[in-house]
């Protein structure tokens, strides 16, 4: 990109005015201004999509965020096998069931968060317009 | 010695019992207030010029502003423009109290698990219900992953509702753990300072440093809260 031209110009007043070379000693017009904004923003924007996706990744982050994905699954599951236990009178048997699934669904939300699939249930993320049919999960683990 | 925990301490300023539950006003709601009184007034006074070329505090708010409005666009998609006006609220509550909460002798609302947990709540059921509201009962659909064999339902899918329903615990954990630990530890090393006497400058130096780091926390926070509504907000719209 060329580097706009200023030409630095004595007011009257003895204040220094940057003012563009090309445009005389009239400011720019609201038009101009608008036109110039547009084609800026529309140059912005590619570049900004490309890396603003996503929650930024630093090493300590990151850690902090596949913890607490693992444990929060584990706790729900362990949560949800303790309510129903104490409202079916099957003391630890569901309890035992559900902190397995709980830590499979930690996991899940652990391998999820790391490589990119998106947050949610159901591979919505990384899916996004495929059909339904190919989408196995073993198609999607080489994707980087 | 300083107790770092004593800064949590939720006090009682007014007392009002409402039938059973204890609806007090409590330095935590005073904070809170505050917080929301900033916004409004940083908003306000901030745009009240309407300059076309804005001043300081006017780029400050429509910055704020299309910050926002960018993530919601990118990561929500169009239809994601109605909710809009939630999403920032969210956001420059979660910035405001965050920030007030490092002005020293301020309290962290962010920093009780109970109020980003329900932050998070709100962003759980809404976003749930925009599902719901949008695809009805297909909305369920949800919990099976395409492509996977029948007989692995009764497996996966009640591994993929507790998956769903640990996210406003991750949520809500993920702020706290944050606030709560970051504050912490500003305490402990002041701490360190009046104990340590002259060899206090090393603590000293050491709380400049977090400081800052916590200022970096406190609006990374925000945005990992905001850009998540917005992840989850684009599942319940599109599902897969």
């Amino acid at each position: 990109m060329v580097p706009p031209v200023f030409a630095v110009a004595t007011a009257p007043d003895g204040r220094f005015d940057a003012i563009p070379m090309d445009e005389g000693n009239h400011p720019p017009s609201l038009e101009d201004l608008d036109a110039r904004l547009r084609k800026a923003r529309g140059k912005a924007h590619p570049a900004n999509a490309a890396e603003g996706e996503g929650v930024p990744a630093g090493g300590w982050g990151q850690a902090m965020r596949v913890g607490l994905e693992l444990v929060s699954g584990l706790a729900v599951g362990v949560g949800i096998g303790w309510l129903l236990d104490e409202w079916l009178g099957t003391r630890p048997w569901l309890m035992v069931v559900f902190f397995f699934l709980g830590a499979g669904a930690g996991m899940l939300n652990v391998y999820r968060s790391v490589s990119n699939l998106g947050y949610g249930v159901g591979y919505g993320g990384a899916q996004a317009g495929d059909d339904t049919e190919d989408a196995e999960k073993e198609t999607d683990d080489g994707k980087p | 010695m300083a107790k770092p925990l004593e800064q949590f301490e939720i006090k009682t300023l007014v007392d009002i019992p409402v039938g059973g539950l204890d609806a007090s006003f409590t330095n935590a709601s005073v904070f809170m207030v505050i917080a929301v009184a900033a916004i409004t007034l940083f908003l306000t006074l901030g745009m009240r010029q309407r300059a076309l070329v804005p001043g300081r505090w006017q780029s400050l708010a429509e910055l704020s502003y299309q910050f926002v409005a960018q993530l919601v666009r990118e990561n929500v998609g169009a239809e994601g423009r109605q909710y809009f006006p939630f999403i920032f609220t969210l956001f420059m509550f979660i910035l405001f109290s965050n920030m007030i909460g490092l002005i020293p002798y301020a309290f962290t609302v962010t920093s009780h698990i109970i109020v980003t947990f329900a932050l998070a709540l709100v962003v759980f059921l809404g976003v749930t219900l925009v599902a719901l509201i949008k695809h009805r009962l297909r909305f369920f659909s949800f919990f099976m992953p395409p492509g996977v064999p029948l007989y692995m339902a009764p497996l996966l899918v009640p591994i993929e509702i507790i998956s769903y329903l640990a996210r406003p615990v991750t949520l809500g954990l993920r702020l706290f753990a944050n606030m709560m630990a970051g504050h912490t530890m500003l305490k402990v090393f002041a701490g360190f300072i009046v104990v340590l006497g002259i060899g206090g400058i090393a603590p000293i130096a050491a709380i400049v440093l977090l400081y800052g780091l916590e200022v970096i926390v406190a609006v990374l926070q925000a945005y990992v809260f905001i850009i998540l509504t917005c992840l989850y907000l684009h599942d319940a719209l599109h599902l897969h």
